[in-house]
């Protein structure tokens, strides 16, 4: 089976600062990939870049597509789409305008359907669905910025963080959509710095450090791996 | 002072406030759409005046050739910037809005000019003609900078704003031009009397802010726009492309200022310069609106007109001084209400 | 080659010349104007280039100056010297006043409130009637040295350009000083350079009043020069112009002002002769030209020219190392009582409806390392900001040293004694790492801007230079001391940060991630300078995510989790604690 997304021999510099250094991945259709690794080590970054939001060297296909030519918008339309560390919703304008604009290019009958789906994935968006996007508290923000990536019935969903700042009880209702979604059919590519929690769902993980890739392989593997129990799991708990 | 010419002076305060209200609430848009600080708005003023005054005496306006002529030049940028892929259907894009569009305006005016035709088929003219070239405009000078900080936008805005002006000198020469009034009929209601072109104003400029809100609250290109102007990142993530959202920006103000010249040619002279002081008390409103906020924008310009109405009665020498320092008050009360803005990324 | 010399010999030529046989008289003119220009670009370059200002404003304060030695002069009948100060104060408290009301809005504002002003300003010169309205005043007196009159274009060539080298000279030294680095810091990164002490909003004022100054040098000058004063020159359209030529120039740079003015003058006197010629027609061609060409300047070559010829030249200007025998005097600090350095006591921080630090209290010992730990958003960098004032807290105290901090301005605090660095690195990327540590300096230094202008700041720079450069061998950065600091991988920005905190020789060192971005290596000697400094008498605070470098370090921790206390402990003890694994594993475990 080919792979959804591959990146190949990734270099991204900020100036002359190389923030990632010759990284290449894979993500497989029906996957959950997901990447760990400490504040600062580059991963924010490389699904930016990913994205298009930042420039890179290197390779990127979707799909057997040559992204890395091709703009954000382009690549949202071939089916990949990001929901990045700060959300950027559309604070001043409702929640169901919000999910309109995710469906903004695609067909109006399929964006019906998405709607649907996305509102049987989050109840709660449904009945928030007048409110202004910026009065929603930072869990329904999250589940609001997955629900308008979702819209746009993307074939791979990139979370940065989406467990940042949230209470536990929100952090596993939104774990928990994640597995859904893959039994949706939709490939997640995961950053998360809450390691145990992402491990957990995961497929395939990679560990990232200063930039680079140190460690990859089947999740259950790596979460028993000493040297990530040791840095990325707190303490010796085991 | 007597009633008459208080109820005179606010009428006219009004008139004019409902203009700075439409150019108030373009830069508005274009500012949150774009960060262009859009200094030929008043350009887009003067040429859709002086475009409109120029059919209406039966001549070929110099507008509609530079139209044409801006689309040959970003027809030639896209080319340029889509050289790398170069699709037929990209092609054929571009073609027909950076040459088929703007020489079939040129078309029309050639057509039109000269005949006598209803004050519709000029006003509808020169708002096309005006149009393409704010379409253009985005596409040669902002476009390609889109990316930039604000300052240098504005640095490039400034230099549209001289060029433009500049060959408003060469189409339209020294001399002061006035169109036909749309209306004129008048309507005495006890001791007002109102001309039927100040009821113009007022009436086009209702119905365009409701067709505004209606676009920007109910079409799905409205909300983008509003989208692309509260989150440029989270638009793009959508798919919503920032050009778009620009050239539509730039088509909305180009359309409001050629429509806020038609209307107040028939009132005043205007000159190929008069546009960029007219544009600056729309920025004055704009600014007092903080940039961001249509409705205090809106009632701004009621404000500002008032008070320039004011102003040119009691003190007609220092009327400009008046209007432009109105701005310092206001700036105060911001910068103590309003921490100091952080700073900006460039 | 040195930056002296390079004056000097610019100055020769411009002495030379006029005096080249056959020189045509135009000529002297246009470098005339070029030099009229060039005071007002230089002013624009310091605030706009540098400071981050944009003015479009500046024209109006060349007309303060022209008027006001234009009424003195004809009305009063000054001699022109006196009223050179005269019209210098005059556009400087115009300055003051327009400055105090727009320097603080940042961003867009400031640009669009100075157009505003001048347009304003320029019909108030106008339509007043004792400055002649719109025919302006005449029969300037011309300069005079004893009995030297400077009639014509030729003679007052020497005093403009005097000015336009002097003014150089000045604008450069101010650069290049202590209130120098504060203005630098202005457009980037100024968070942390008030967090250093430095009075940003003071700073943007001097900026902004310099320029004014230069203009109305420019305007006084242009008033005898012309022999006549009216408004035209001092509307918008001129405003504009000059930030062209600073753009032109390169807006970054001083020598960049004179070429800019140079090629806009010389550009625009080209177009005026040639267009009219080549196309017929009305004028104002050149106007068209003009408006193209800074719309295609700013899309092709936006850094402007200088910094492109200075690529060019085949040598680079050195810098001087500091010497670092010279001492700076430690800041006088009242003992500290006994007991714990710091103490937070019940500390509570409300955004809105959320509680961001839940009542929190914690001691920090003299010489002891604490860490903060806790998950993202546990309110670990709130604390922080409550600690070094950034922040009010709601309620609850921070004493440090005995006294009550908890309204203490930023700046106080510094000089109490605590300074720190920031999570997301804050450092001016274009200034060296010298530079940008000696911004740490800040406080324990004297010389104003006026000083430094005048040189009388070497003393005081050299002990702060020598500061901040001991600093940077004790992080071990000596290496490093001339690159910018954008140039350095993340980090080593941190330890360049930590050698900035050091410079406020502190007692206590906050430090927000410190350990982020760096290599094992230098983890490890990030370690031992902190152990060092404990060892030397100093505290350390620091709120970290790698629980390695933590456990290996800390004397103590402190854990946090939405905002409050969970536990507290040594290391060992902590990493048993059942609600701190709980807490951290998230909710998920």
């Amino acid at each position: 089976m080919s792979a959804l997304l591959t990146v190949s021999d990734a270099h991204i510099s900020y100036g002359k600062v190389e923030a990632v250094r010759s990284v290449s991945l894979e993500v497989g259709a029906n996957q959950i990939v997901t990447i760990i690794g400490a504040n600062g080590a580059g991963k924010t970054t490389l699904l930016n870049a990913i994205m298009g939001v930042l420039p890179m060297k290197g390779g990127v296909t979707f799909g057997g597509e040559d992204m890395s030519r091709l703009d954000i918008e382009d690549r949202v339309a071939s089916g990949l789409s990001l929901v990045p560390e700060h959300r950027e919703l559309f604070g001043t304008m409702s929640v169901e305008d919000n999910l309109q604009l995710g469906a903004f290019r695609i067909a109006r009958a399929t964006a019906a359907r998405s709607f649907e789906r996305v509102y049987t994935l989050f109840p709660r968006l449904k009945e928030r669905r007048k409110q202004l996007a910026g009065t929603l508290s930072g869990g329904e923000q999250q589940m609001l910025a997955m629900g308008r990536a979702l819209m746009g019935a993307p074939k791979l969903l990139m979370l940065d963080e989406p467990s940042l700042g949230l209470a536990p009880l929100i952090v596993a209702d939104i774990f928990r959509t994640v597995g859904e979604l893959r039994a949706a059919g939709v490939s997640v590519l995961l950053v998360e710095q809450n390691a145990q929690a992402a491990l957990k769902i995961a497929d395939h993980a990679y560990v990232m450090e200063l930039g680079e890739f140190v460690l990859a392989g089947p999740a259950p593997e790596i979460a028993t791996n000493q040297q990530v129990v040791a840095s990325y799991l707190g303490f010796q708990h085991a | 002072m007597n009633t008459t010419i208080l109820l005179f002076l606010i009428q006219d305060g009004i008139t004019n406030g409902a203009i700075y209200a439409l150019l108030g609430l373009a830069l508005v848009l274009v500012f949150a759409v774009t960060r262009v600080i859009l200094i030929p708005q008043g350009e887009f003023v003067t040429y859709g005046a002086l475009t409109y005054a120029t059919l209406s005496a039966g001549q070929t306006p110099g507008t509609a050739q530079l139209a044409v002529a801006m689309g040959i030049v970003a027809f030639g940028i896209d080319l340029f910037l889509a050289r790398k892929s170069l699709h037929a259907m990209r092609v054929f894009r571009a073609f027909a809005v950076d040459i088929v569009f703007p020489c079939a305006i040129l078309g029309l005016t050639l057509f039109a000019a000269g005949r006598h035709n209803t004050i519709a088929i000029n006003t509808a003219l020169s708002l096309l003609i005006v149009a393409a070239i704010g379409l253009f405009l985005y596409r040669i000078a902002f476009q390609p900078i889109a990316h930039t900080s604000v300052l240098v936008l504005l640095i490039a805005s400034v230099g549209c704003h001289l060029a433009m002006q500049g060959f408003g000198l060469v189409f339209f020469g020294a001399e002061g031009l006035r169109g036909p009034a749309i209306s004129n009929a008048a309507l005495t209601i006890g001791p007002l009397s109102f001309s039927g072109q100040s009821l113009a104003v007022y009436g086009i400029t209702i119905a365009f802010i409701v067709c505004l809100w209606l676009f920007f609250g109910y079409t799905l290109y409205g909300k983008a726009l509003r989208a692309t102007a509260v989150n440029r990142l989270g638009a793009r993530l959508v798919g919503i492309r920032t050009s778009l959202s620009g050239q539509l920006a730039f088509l909305l103000a180009s359309v409001i200022g050629a429509l806020s010249g038609i209307l107040i040619v028939p009132i005043t002279t205007l000159y190929y310069d008069t546009g960029f002081m007219i544009g600056l008390k729309g920025f004055i409103v704009a600014i007092i609106g903080g940039l961001v906020s249509y409705p205090i924008t809106a009632f701004a310009a009621f404000g500002v007109g008032i008070v320039e109405a004011f102003s040119s009665f009691y003190a007609s020498n220092f009327k400009e001084v008046i209007v432009f320092t109105l701005i310092i008050p206001v700036l105060v009360l911001r910068s103590l209400a309003a921490p100091e803005v952080e700073e900006e990324q460039d | 080659m040195s930056q002296r010399f390079s004056i000097l010999i610019f100055a020769l030529i411009m002495a030379v010349l006029p005096l080249i046989p056959g020189m045509p008289p135009y000529w002297i003119v246009l470098l005339d104007n070029i030099g009229l220009a060039a005071l007002v670009a230089m002013g624009l370059v310091l605030l706009t280039g540098v400071g981050g200002l944009t003015s479009f404003g500046q024209a109006v304060f060349c007309g303060f100056g022209a008027y006001t030695t234009a009424v003195l002069s004809t009305q009063y009948g000054l001699s022109p010297w006196l009223t050179l100060p005269a019209s210098l104060v005059v556009s400087g408290i115009a300055a003051v006043i327009l400055g105090i009301v727009t320097v603080r809005l940042s961003g867009h504002y400031l640009p669009l409130s100075t157009i505003a002003w001048g347009i304003g300003i320029y019909y108030l010169f106008s339509k007043l009637e004792f400055l002649g309205r719109n025919d302006g005043i005449g029969r300037v007196p011309p300069l005079q040295i004893g009995s030297y009159q400077m009639l014509d274009a030729g003679s007052i060539y020497y005093a403009i350009w005097f000015f336009v080298i002097a003014s150089a000279i000045l604008t450069l030294n101010l650069l290049d000083s202590r209130t120098g680095r504060g203005i630098r810091a202005l457009r980037r990164g100024h968070i942390a350079a008030e967090a250093f002490g430095v009075a940003t909003g003071w700073a943007k004022l001097l900026v902004f009043i310099h320029a004014a100054v230069l203009a109305g040098l420019s305007g006084w000058l242009y008033a005898h020069f012309q022999r006549a004063v009216m408004p035209t020159p001092f509307g918008a359209q001129a405003g504009i112009e000059y930030l062209f030529i600073a753009v032109v120039g390169g807006a970054g740079y001083v020598w960049g002002g004179v070429l800019g003015a140079a090629i806009v003058v010389i550009l625009k006197e080209v177009l005026q002769g040639y267009l009219p010629l080549i196309f017929g027609g009305q004028g104002q061609l050149e106007i068209i030209v003009f408006g193209i060409m800074l719309v295609a300047l700013v899309q092709l070559a936006p850094g402007g020219v200088w910094p492109w010829l200075v690529g060019l030249l085949p040598f680079k200007t050195t810098s001087q190392r500091p010497d670092t025998s010279v001492a700076l005097a430690a800041p006088a600090r009242a003992a500290a009582p006994a007991g714990p350095l710091l103490r937070i006591d019940n500390a509570r921080k409300q955004f809105g409806g959320v509680t961001a630090v839940n009542d929190v209290s914690f001691d920090v010992g003299a010489r002891e390392i604490l860490a903060l730990i806790g998950p993202n958003g546990a309110g670990k960098s709130t604390t922080f900001n409550l600690i070094t004032g950034v922040l009010k807290a709601t309620s609850g105290t921070v004493t440090f040293a005995g006294q009550p901090i908890i309204d203490a301005a930023p700046q106080t605090i510094t000089q109490l004694g605590i300074s720190r660095t920031f999570q997301h690195v804050k450092l001016v990327p274009d200034m060296t790492v010298l530079e940008n540590v000696a911004i740490g300096a800040h406080l324990r230094g004297r010389s104003g801007a006026i000083a430094s202008m005048l040189r009388l700041d070497r003393a005081d720079e050299a002990a702060l230079l020598a500061e901040a450069a001991r600093q940077i061998e004790r992080v071990g950065l000596g290496d490093q001391i001339d690159h910018l600091a954008g140039s350095l991988s993340l980090g080593q920005q941190r330890i360049v940060e930590i050698a900035r905190a050091l410079c406020v020789n502190p007692m206590l060192l906050l430090l927000d991630e410190p350990a982020a971005g760096l290599r094992h290596m230098e983890k490890q000697r990030l370690a031992t300078l902190l152990r060092q400094l404990r060892d030397g008498g100093m505290s350390v605070l620091l709120v970290e995510h790698d629980m390695g470098f933590v456990m290996d370090l800390a004397d103590r921790i402190v854990v946090l989790d939405f905002g409050t206390r969970i536990a507290e402990g040594t290391p060992q003890a902590i990493m048993k604690n059942p609600d701190v694994i709980k807490a951290y594993l998230g909710g998920v475990a």
